[in-house]
């Protein structure tokens, strides 16, 4: 094993040395993934929005506060020439049943009726909470304006099909569309 | 309020063993004697009630503003390290028969997964520093609530006839799952 | 060294999850779907056999009381390597295995042989231990992700192949024990015949 004593300079020296080599390759590599992971973040978000709207070839985004919430959100509107076509709200909830946030990308037409939704982060219970994800409960909210719609699982007085045994997730994605179109509308629904 | 919920949820609800399966190697390797076990979790609960404080200070005072963050990793299993070996020293010098019967679990702690996974968990959740602390306590009491319970079971194990090819690791391992399944009775306690 | 025994021996006589008990933290976590597992496994295996090399070239000159902390600091290094590259180049993958990649780096296998083998052996060998001990855990981690993704989901590699749920059990806490439980005791069998 090691051939060196044991003594205080060795020990410091080997120590130092050892660290200044690792921070040197972390350094390096960091500097070298920055872009990739920056790339690949917005890679997921822009496919997220790609998704949930109808044709666009550019986006205006900026981030909005909600009334009920921490974290600010993301507008994205889409345009194809001078039209709008569409605004993509990044949305979050953090109710849900994991303390993982919740993450949907939810496409509002600019007359204010959900286009689609799509499910960018969750870690729900698996084959419980993560069948949010799955057409059967997702699409519901396609095509309703929540001007008329409320959202809100039966339960709760609502008119939102919740999964079943997995009312929390149901729940909390509710409640992070509802955020979504608040926000939205803040704006002037436009 | 709050607090009550983070601990009810930490302990029950998402038992660090049985349902986020962090500190798994002490809980197999420590849980054939309930003597052993109450001395390995508190250990263990002083251990990540101490990192968690100085890991937090560290993430959110140097990491975060100086823009190191993707350091966070090697600078927080550093800091545990060290805090355990601090630990070990303190304990020889002021009680011995207590260094003594925790014997070789104290440095088993630093590579004990519960202990980096809660200090990187409270910043995934986002909490100040008093709820890190209680979080990371309550995580630590569950762990050890769930150790004692475990060896409890595994002592009269021990006494039953178990097939051959299941005894010892395969049948604590069944047995671990059944009690696993028993906590899941607990979700939806903390919401 | 025979470098044959030296790479088959972290299949079967030695694996680390099903003989030698290490990493089992991971391995249930991780086992919700053959992907998952085949991914961790990779990964782990990179910073095996990176840090098995870095901790043989350094064995000589690290003294002996600070050769643990010589050893961590080389071990995160290779984990913070792997998730800057994860994070950057299969952020699915990042996405999904989520906490457990930085906790690689208290992955009992990896201290483990740099300690017990890397420590006093020359570095081919070094290498070749972490690649077979590596390899063989991520065959332990496909495989164990399999079952119970096949069990529990349906799904064969993410494809279902019947409509509807699975045994939902199996891809929850319980059903990780349960199925690792009876996976070692296969093991426990297979070894006593070979």
């Amino acid at each position: 094993m090691a051939k060196k004593e044991s003594s205080l300079k060795n020990m410091i020296i080997s120590l130092v040395v050892i660290s200044f080599v690792a921070s040197l390759a972390l350094g390096g590599i960091y500097s070298i993934t920055k872009e990739p992971i920056a790339l690949a973040i917005k890679t997921k978000q822009e496919n997220a929005i790609k998704e949930v709207l109808p044709d666009f070839d550019s986006l205006y985004s900026y981030k909005l506060l909600p009334a009920n919430g921490k974290d600010s959100l993301g507008i994205n509107q889409a345009f194809k020439g001078d039209t709008l076509v569409g605004t993509a709200v990044a949305t979050y909830s953090n109710n849900g049943y994991d303390a993982t946030q919740i993450q949907l990308m939810v496409g509002f037409l600019p007359d204010g009726s959900i286009q689609n939704i799509s499910v960018v982060q969750q870690k729900e219970t698996p084959g419980l909470g993560t069948k949010m994800k799955e057409p059967k409960f997702k699409e519901q909210f396609n095509k309703k304006n929540p001007a008329g719609f409320i959202l809100k699982v039966k339960k709760d007085g609502g008119q939102v099909d919740a999964i079943t045994a997995a009312t929390i997730s149901s729940r909390a994605f509710c409640d992070a569309v509802d955020r979504a179109y608040q926000t939205y509308q803040k704006k002037g629904g436009k | 309020m709050e607090y009550f919920v983070i601990i009810i949820s930490a302990i029950f609800v998402s038992n660090i063993v049985l349902s986020q399966f962090l500190g798994i190697c002490p809980f197999l390797g420590v849980s054939n004697k309930v003597g052993t076990a109450v001395g390995m979790s508190a250990a263990v609960v002083f251990v990540i009630a101490l990192a968690t404080i100085v890991t937090w200070v560290v993430y959110i005072y140097i990491l975060v503003p100086f823009n190191i963050a993707f350091l966070q990793t090697i600078s927080f299993i550093l800091v545990i390290a060290f805090l355990v070996q601090m630990v070990e020293i303190i304990l020889k010098k002021i009680s011995p028969p207590l260094y003594q019967a925790l014997g070789i679990y104290l440095p088993l702690i630093t590579t004990n997964c519960a202990v980096l996974g809660v200090a990187l968990l409270v910043h995934t959740k986002e909490y100040n520093l008093l709820q890190s602390v209680v979080y990371g306590t309550s995580i630590a009491v569950g762990f050890g609530f769930a150790i004692v319970l475990f060896a409890g079971i595994r002592e009269h194990t021990e006494l039953m006839g178990t097939p051959k090819g299941m005894k010892g690791v395969p049948i604590a391992l069944v047995t671990a799952g059944i009690l696993s399944l028993a906590f899941m009775g607990f979700s939806g306690l903390a919401k | 060294m025979n470098q044959l025994k030296n790479f088959t021996k972290g299949f079967i006589k030695e694996n680390p999850i099903l003989v030698l008990l290490l990493g089992t933290c991971p391995t249930l976590a991780v086992t919700t779907s053959a992907i998952n597992g085949l991914g961790m496994g990779l990964a782990t295996t990179f910073v095996l056999v990176g840090s098995n090399v870095v901790v043989s070239l350094v064995k000589n000159s690290v003294p002996d009381k600070v050769r643990i902390p010589a050893f961590v600091v080389i071990i995160a290094s290779f984990v913070t390597i792997v998730q800057l590259l994860m994070q950057a180049y299969t952020a699915s993958l990042y996405d999904a295995l989520g906490i457990f990649i930085p906790l690689i780096v208290v992955n009992c296998i990896v201290l483990g042989r740099a300690e017990a083998f890397a420590s006093k052996q020359g570095v081919l060998s070094s290498a070749i231990d972490g690649l077979g001990m590596g390899l063989g855990f991520t065959m332990a981690l496909f495989l164990l992700g399999s079952v119970r993704e096949a069990l529990g989901n349906a799904s064969v590699l993410g494809y279902k192949f019947y409509e509807g749920d699975g045994i939902l059990v199996f891809i929850l806490s319980p059903g990780a024990f349960i199925a690792l439980g009876y996976f070692i005791a296969l093991m426990n069998r297979i070894k006593k015949t070979t």
